[in-house]
């Protein structure tokens, strides 16, 4: 579970990118955070994976409450979460198993935790023939479900995709969104942050909406209404 | 159980990331051996040198003669003021007979021992000889002795010990210097290694902390590395080393110059060396990696 309780961030060079946001994601939900560059979406995800601090205002994530959190403590908070990129972020010199073992390792898991969950991710994102191959082997499509197996393989309590079809054509952003209805329905909570107003509106998702810092809208299977920020 | 995964893991990423890039790994390798084959070549010279100061100690004496007016019994009183002056071991009294015996027993064999033999004791004095225990110190010892009331003149060679002892203090002393140099050259080539390291592998990096790897398992391989960088400095520095040894026992032992020198068979030193060499270069390497990471690499 997430909650943001009155958040204000502002950057070192002085720009207030919230100013106030509520926000409450409960497990197992599936959540679309939408609005135009600038609006504060990053700065959002970056509070929940602790890479910057409030400047005012509590969050709470999976059970950890970030604003008293100990540094030695940011590992594990982080274990809760996998993080989906636009960029898919893969090693390119590793191969597609290799990728998957080396976020497991990196969290000290055994080889033979490693033999046993690495197939099971794989065969769950529909690369289980593919596991030799580089990331500069596979398509735009292939390789966004590899950075999703990463992002699963530690069996995390929620997802965080920050525009994950972002460089995908219509068809496998279709598919990604379905891949990762799919793993939403399995339990994982799902939060992804997108400018993509057709795929958000195909799926019947709560909406969060934010512009200038500010949650303007949140509604249960909602649609991104406001034009002006496509 | 998983700390050895761990360790498995750091060692295998540290040997990576050396042949990565083989070229800055090569320099601090070469700087670690360059640092221990200097540190290891006067720490022999010193070694071998305070041998034979210990062979000196061993026979060093001098002797402190008794004032001719003084009776046997005044003279033999003197000892426990002899043996009151700092430094002195231990003291032996010699009647001017005991002398005269000594003397002819010690000439024996020369072509005119009947000579020697036939010299009056009246010619000797009655004696002290004093051991000491520092040889660094033999000059202000007779001093000291020689300021004892009844005590008339010494016979010492204070010179060659110490000459020992200031050549051992020269060796020490440029030791010091050289190492502490090159030491920090060392720890500036293996901090910049490192530093290259955790440049080409920041996206791994990146990936490892946004999946939840600690800060401990960010840095270990590249205190791995560094560690593995100055074992293989410190393994080349001891062949190397042992090399360099042997040549010069054997330009030792085959030149006319040195025979009045021993040096130590490399046999009796080569545990205590590698033990040194292992040591200092895990230190150096691990030192250099740990200020390179905890400078640049904040997790």
């Amino acid at each position: 579970m997430i909650r943001l309780l009155d958040i204000h961030a502002t950057y070192d060079n002085g720009t207030r990118a919230l100013k106030g946001v509520n926000l409450r994601i409960d497990d197992g939900e599936f959540v679309f955070l939408v609005g135009p560059s600038g609006s504060g979406k990053s700065t959002i995800i970056k509070l929940i994976t602790g890479e910057i601090q409030p400047t005012g205002g509590r969050i709470m994530v999976n059970g950890y409450n970030l604003g008293d959190i100990r540094p030695g403590q940011v590992p594990y908070m982080r274990r809760t979460l996998g993080v989906i990129f636009q960029d898919f972020r893969l090693i390119e010199k590793k191969t597609v198993w290799e990728n998957l073992t080396f976020a497991m390792r990196a969290v000290g898991a055994s080889p033979r935790e490693i033999k046993k969950r690495v197939p099971y991710v794989l065969d769950l994102v529909g690369l289980n023939y593919k596991g030799d191959r580089y990331p500069n082997q596979l398509s735009g499509g292939e390789q966004q479900r590899v950075a999703i197996a990463r992002a699963l393989v530690n069996n995390p309590q929620m997802i965080i995709a920050d525009e994950p079809t972002g460089n995908l054509d219509p068809t496998r952003s279709q598919e990604i969104m379905l891949l990762l209805e799919k793993i939403n329905e399995l339990g994982t909570t799902m939060l992804v942050v997108t400018h993509e107003k057709e795929l958000v509106n195909r799926f019947s998702k709560r909406v969060v909406a934010i512009e200038n810092g500010r949650v303007i809208s949140d509604e249960t299977g909602g649609y991104y209404k406001n034009e002006e920020i496509i | 159980m998983k700390r050895s995964y761990n360790i498995g893991y750091y060692l295998s990423e540290g040997f990576r990331s050396i042949f990565t890039h083989g070229l800055m790994s090569f320099a601090a390798v070469c700087m670690i051996v360059a640092c221990l084959i200097i540190m290891g070549s006067f720490s022999l010279v010193a070694l071998n040198l305070e041998r034979e100061l210990g062979k000196l100690e061993r026979d060093n004496q001098f002797l402190a003669f008794v004032d001719e007016s003084y009776t046997r019994e005044q003279a033999m009183a003197l000892q426990s003021a002899i043996e009151a002056v700092p430094n002195v071991a231990s003291v032996t009294f010699e009647t001017k007979e005991q002398a005269q015996i000594n003397y002819a027993e010690k000439y024996a064999s020369d072509e005119n021992a009947g000579l020697y033999s036939e010299l009056p004791a009246e010619v000797f004095r009655d004696r002290y000889s004093v051991h000491m225990t520092d040889l660094g110190q033999v000059q202000a010892t007779v001093d000291a002795v020689e300021r004892i009331e009844g005590i008339d003149g010494h016979q010492a060679a204070p010179e060659v010990a110490e000459g020992f002892v200031v050549v051992r203090n020269v060796a020490t002393a440029v030791a010091a210097i050289l190492i502490a140099m090159l030491m920090g050259i060392s720890l500036f080539i293996i901090n910049n290694t490192i530093q290259l390291g955790t440049f080409t592998r920041r996206e791994e990096i990146a990936i490892m902390k946004m999946c939840g790897a600690t800060n401990g398992f960010v840095r270990g391989p590249f205190i791995f590395e560094g560690m593995l960088l100055g074992l293989f400095g410190a393994v080349l520095a001891f062949f190397c080393q042992w090399g360099i040894y042997e040549l010069i026992v054997r330009a030792i032992n085959s030149g006319g110059t040195f025979q009045l020198l021993t040096v130590i068979p490399f046999r009796e030193l080569w545990l205590r060396l590698l033990g040194v060499f292992a040591g200092v270069g895990l230190v150096v390497g691990t030192l250099g990696s740990v200020t390179a990471i905890r400078k640049f690499l904040q997790v």
